[in-house]
């Protein structure tokens, strides 16, 4: 079977020399998903440049230097594409042993958040500061976790042919699994990353087989939820005022509404080229807040314009086209349940990210993937691209 | 590992997989789509938002016009003071939004650190004065005052003092000339409130935040002129007010000059001779009312008699108007305006009004011939008219026998008036007129000179006077009825008995009202810039003009010259048989009447004088002195209230003025070389190539050089003090003042 050669590739196979194993017809180059990779990496640099071009006048957060933010996306970027080789070299199935640990251990980080470790950075509990101007949020390692910790659980039988479908007992097994961190992060609070969690568990559900009744059942009680979250005020004010905003920005274009109204006005002026790298007056004029984070795509939209900014949803299209077809031709279903999970993880990510700044979704503090600046973020993105790249590896050559 | 076939892909997650990859294309497509949306369909519109996003604007303030007098000098120009101004977006950059720096600045101009905090804080609806109410982004004025060795201080360490400029700036300064003070008519400055900033916004001369605008005076009549326009700078600025680009720039424009006809030598005598007649009247003795006269108020026009252009003017109590100069304090502003104070800021030329007196029977006389009355006709001149047993008595019981007109104008003979104007109302039907319009020959010839309404000169807030006519008193009746009816009581005192008269019969005009009217008296009233314009056309033949005092507005770079003409308004009612025959008896007022006393001795030959004096009473008050006169050229009308006769309070002081304009001496002798203006300044000054206007040296003070130049030849022993009388002993005496006539009906004026 291929998943020997797979074994092979992965270091456990003869040695070959050089050139040679890299440009094998089986080797791991060959076989890499090269869209992805590519994608990801120009996205980042993309990134780059636009976190550059958001902080080099900021000179109250670049600490005076305006290549501090440039330098280290690019550190980040660096960091993650070490990270992906590290997941692909020791392979999904390896981690799938070691998902207790995993598990383990970005619980106790997001637990260490809410201890007085954690740090408030934009009413959202949900840093560790580690000093030297690094910080960890320990909330991107949690999705990650859930994804594989989900796809342990449901494709165990699975894979093992005992069974056709995850049973109900397993269903309800993954479910808490992804419940516990989830109820975790809702204390700090991170909203944002809470929703980008369920969005996980359904594509996790969806992909895993598990029955239509878990679906909707899943989708009702999210309905429900939302609506108890607001009847019981569980929420703060400045998320309600985030969500007043979003259906009404010019309800107080000075105070809530502002963020959103800065943001369209950028992207809007952007027209189709866009005002040119380093020209847009929004960007310089420093108009739209966080926006070497959660809004860089208005740096894009600004000064790239359309071509620019479509160009990134483009790219971010052909991650998630190719990771579909990742999971949709893996044998197994645990390969099957991450990539899903990854998908549904970029997918939401991206499309609430983007859809806040264009004014069609709530204002969250979610980064837009390997664009956005943020080591975390940047580091679980890229372990996940990691992951992908593991199955698309290790799926089988005859194709 | 497994054993699941490539196959053994249940159909479930296929079909689901799919549906997840049909979503996720979706959502992206949905991305586009309203990228399009906003980019590409509402593109335009958001550029538009986003250019007016970050624009602020800096006002670099427009330098005002000067007031230039007809030769050039300045009246009202700029100086430039050292300005030391804060810049508050340099301030916000600093940790400690610059408190370190405005203490530092504060210890080097002598201020206290909170007073300098206070002045750099904006204001809105909670922040009491002192605040800065302009822009933000416009740099924020500390001091004005600040001294050469401050402001290098500040220039020369520019590191300590981040965001402080010190800079030279034009500041308005009136400069008063040789003396010339001219408040009244140059008006003053003060900052726009935000009501007029609102309400010239849409005009094609809006007002900027930092603005002064003119309040009275020229300064205000001719604002739009003088003030420019200032320059704007358009600054690109991120979000928090920080400077990144320059968008555009309009530089500042100045204002235009304003040339007037005012020749600032001549304003000086006339301010000169105006305070020291009113000073002389004060130590003299009043009989009637048994103590020194008041002379509180006065006032002096001198006009050219051919165009109306006012040469000078001048009213008491004065004041220096570089109290507004940078902000009028608390204190002196009410020194101006209070209750206790005595209003100098009235221009008394145009605002002070007061009965005419015997000043006002040209206009009597005029009405007479208008009625039909021949000017040779003999009219009883006797010492007292009887009416319904009132007493009208001729002043001081003169009588002259029957007299013409122009002779009864000379010697200002009341009772030929009174005959008349009894005559006329007669005719027009007594209390109860006929039916169709009664004739008012009196009333309508004082319209026609232009009484009861602005002359229109260009100076705000001029009063219109008042002619008593049925019209009038019908109005005045009603709103007056009730408090008389309510006051008024048959028996009771003076002012009580004329209120239950007014009650039962003041909407009518009465026969008593008629008479007094004829001589200038009863509820007259005039200002002096109105008689001004009814002597100066008796002196040019019957042209009456529009008085103007703006004479031409140059551009600040001279090249356009836009020049006021003399405006006619109207003619005098009269033919010029009647004006020769009036200026011949106005002549004889001098040479033999009762102005005389005071022209002793001056060139009638060669310089001949016209002269009208007027005593006008006033209830409750002593009479206001009224002397008006004229030459070829000029007409010089002088008023002084609470100060005696016309020409005992007045006499000398005219007679000054016209000794400086054409150069004679106390003795009569004329020398050229010491007039000021023998005739009209005809020419604008001259305009150099740069545009500034060359204004000739002014000695310190004219005023007094001529009166000692005057002085000199005739007596070697005479040495007395400028201004002070040369040949009577009595400079007050009774010739020509009337004294209330007892039972006389008349209301308080």
């Amino acid at each position: 079977m291929t998943g020997a050669n797979g074994f092979s590739v992965s270091g456990y196979g003869p040695a070959r020399a050089g050139w040679t194993r890299v440009f094998a017809r089986d080797s791991l180059a060959r076989r890499l998903d090269w869209p992805i990779l590519l994608s990801a990496i120009a996205l980042s640099l993309i990134g780059s440049l636009l976190v550059f071009s958001a902080t080099r006048n900021r000179t109250e957060i670049n600490q005076g230097d305006p290549y501090y933010f440039l330098v280290r996306h690019l550190m980040n970027t660096g960091i993650g594409l070490a990270l992906m080789v590290g997941t692909v070299w020791l392979g999904h199935r390896t981690l799938r042993n070691a998902v207790p640990v995993l598990y383990g251990l970005s619980l106790l980080g997001i637990l260490a958040v809410l201890t007085p470790l954690g740090s408030t950075v934009n009413g959202a509990h949900s840093w560790i500061v580690l000093g030297g101007g690094f910080s960890l949020q320990p909330s991107e390692f949690v999705k990650i976790a859930i994804i594989l910790g989900m796809a342990m659980l449901l494709a165990a039988r699975v894979d093992a042919g005992d069974k056709p479908y995850p049973d109900q007992r397993t269903v309800l097994q993954a479910l808490g699994l992804a419940a516990v961190p989830m109820l975790v992060v809702m204390l700090m609070p991170d909203l944002g990353s809470v929703m980008v969690m369920v969005m996980i568990v359904l594509g996790v559900l969806l992909a895993s087989g598990a029955s239509n009744r878990w679906v909707f059942g899943l989708l009702a009680a999210g309905a429900a939820g939302a609506i108890a979250v607001w009847q019981l005020h569980i929420l703060d004010d400045y998320q309600i005022a985030r969500f007043a905003a979003f259906a009404n920005p010019s309800l107080d274009p000075a105070g809530v509404g502002y963020n959103t109204n800065q943001a369209r006005i950028a992207i809007g002026s952007g027209g189709l080229t866009g005002a040119g790298l380093f020209h847009g007056s929004q960007t310089t004029g420093q108009f739209v807040p966080e926006q070497q984070t959660d809004f860089v795509f208005t740096v894009a939209g600004e000064e790239l314009g359309f071509m620019g900014a479509g160009l990134i949803i483009v790219l971010l299209g052909v991650v998630l086209w190719r990771a579909c077809r990742i999971a949709r031709e893996t044998t197994e279903l645990y390969g099957t349940i991450v990539a899903a999970g990854i998908v549904a993880w970029f997918a939401f990510q991206s499309f609430e990210n983007i859809g806040m700044t264009l004014g069609i979704m709530p204002v969250t503090g979610l980064p837009l993937p390997f664009v956005s600046y943020g080591g975390t973020s940047m580091f679980a993105v890229w372990v996940a691209v990691g992951l992908l790249q593991s199955i698309r590896v290790q799926r089988p050559m005859s194709a | 590992m497994t054993n699941i076939p490539e196959t053994g892909r249940s159909p479930r997650v296929q079909i689901r997989l799919v549906v997840i990859q049909i979503l996720v294309l979706s959502l992206l497509g949905t991305l586009g789509g309203r990228l399009w949306y906003l980019q590409i369909r509402e593109g335009a519109a958001y550029a538009k938002e986003a250019s007016g996003n970050h624009v602020q604007q800096v006002v670099e303030p427009a330098v005002r016009g000067s007031i230039l007098d007809a030769r050039g000098v300045p009246l009202a120009d700029n100086e430039t003071r050292l300005v030391v101004s804060a810049s508050r977006t340099e301030l916000l950059k600093q940790r400690d939004d610059g408190k370190a720096v405005l203490t530092k600045l504060a210890g080097v101009l002598g201020m206290k650190p909170d007073e300098v905090a206070l002045k750099v804080r904006l204001c809105d609806a909670k922040t009491p004065q002192p605040c800065w109410n302009g822009s933000p982004y416009q740099p924020i004025p500390i001091t004005d005052e600040a001294t050469a060795k401050q402001a290098l201080q500040i220039r020369e360490r520019a590191e300590d003092f981040p965001g402080i400029t010190a800079e030279p700036e034009a500041v308005r300064r009136y400069a008063a000339p040789g003396n010339a003070n001219t408040a009244q008519v140059l008006g003053y400055l003060s900052p726009v409130t935000d009501e007029e900033i609102t309400k010239a916004q849409d005009t094609d001369s809006p007002y900027l935040r930092s603005d002064q605008v003119g309040r009275s005076g020229l300064e205000r009549q001719y604002d739009k002129e003088l003030r420019g326009k200032a320059g704007v700078t358009r600054y690109e600025v991120d979000n928090l007010g920080r400077v990144i680009g320059q968008a555009e720039a309009d530089a500042a424009q100045p204002g235009s000059n304003l040339v007037t006809s005012i020749d600032a030598r001549v304003q000086r005598v006339a301010e000169y001779e105006l305070n020291n007649a009113m000073k002389i009247a004060r130590t003299q003795f009043d009989k009637i009312t048994g103590e020194n006269y008041k002379a509180d108020s006065g006032a002096v026009v001198v006009m050219e008699a051919k165009t109306g252009r006012v040469v000078a003017m001048a009213s008491a109590p004065a004041y220096d108007p570089n109290v507004w100069v940078g902000g009028i304090s608390a204190k002196d502003y009410k020194k101006l305006t209070g209750k206790d104070s005595d209003y100098p800021l009235l221009n008394r030329a145009i605002q002070g009004q007061s009965a005419p007196g015997s000043t006002f029977k040209v206009v009597s006389t005029a009405a007479a011939v208008e009625a039909g009355y021949e000017w040779d006709g003999g009219y009883p001149c006797t010492s007292s008219y009887s009416v319904g047993g009132q007493v009208f008595k001729n002043f001081e019981g003169e009588s002259f026998g029957p007299i013409s007109l122009g002779r009864a104008l000379e010697v200002s003979c009341d009772t030929v008036f009174y005959g008349l104007a009894d005559r006329e109302w007669k005719k027009d039907g007594g209390i109860n007129p006929k039916k169709g319009e009664p004739k008012d020959y009196f009333y309508k010839a004082a319209h026609q000179f232009g009484l009861g309404k602005e002359t229109g000169l260009d100076l705000p807030n001029e009063v219109t006077g008042r002619v008593p006519d049925r019209q009038w008193k019908e109005s005045y009746w009603k709103a007056n009825k009730d408090s008389w009816c309510k006051s008024g009581k048959k028996d009771g005192s003076y002012v009580e008995k004329i209120a239950y008269e007014n009650c039962l019969e003041g909407n009518k005009m009465r026969e008593g009202d008629s008479i007094n009217y004829s001589i200038g008296q009863g509820d007259t009233l005039v200002t002096p810039i109105q008689e001004a314009v009814i002597y100066g056309a008796i002196a040019n033949g019957g042209t009456m003009y529009t008085p103007t005092i703006g004479k031409a507005i140059v551009s600040p770079d001279g090249r356009t010259v836009h020049e006021i003409k003399p405006k006619p308004k109207g003619r005098l009612p009269v033919t010029q048989a009647t004006i020769k025959g009036m200026d011949a008896a106005l002549e004889g007022v001098v040479t033999r009447g009762t102005a005389a006393w005071k022209f002793g001795g001056w060139p009638q030959e060669q310089i001949p004088l016209h002269a009208k004096t007027g005593t006008a009473e006033v209830y409750g008050k002593q009479t206001t002195s009224w002397l008006a006169t004229y030459s070829k050229d000029y007409t010089v009308v002088m008023t002084i209230a609470q100060a005696g006769t016309g020409s005992g309070a007045s006499g000398e002081a005219v007679r000054h003025i016209y000794n400086a304009m054409y150069g004679v001496s106390d003795d009569g002798k004329i020398d050229k070389k010491n007039a000021l203006l023998p005739t009209p300044q005809t020419g604008l000054p001259k305009i150099q190539a740069d545009g500034t206007i060359k204004a000739p040296k002014l000695s310190k003070d004219p005023a007094k050089e001529q009166r000692a130049s005057q002085q000199t030849a005739p007596n070697p022993g005479d040495t007395q003090p400028a201004g002070t009388v040369q040949q009577n002993t009595d400079p007050n005496r009774d010739t020509r003042r009337r004294r209330r006539k007892r039972g006389s009906r008349r209301m308080c004026t």
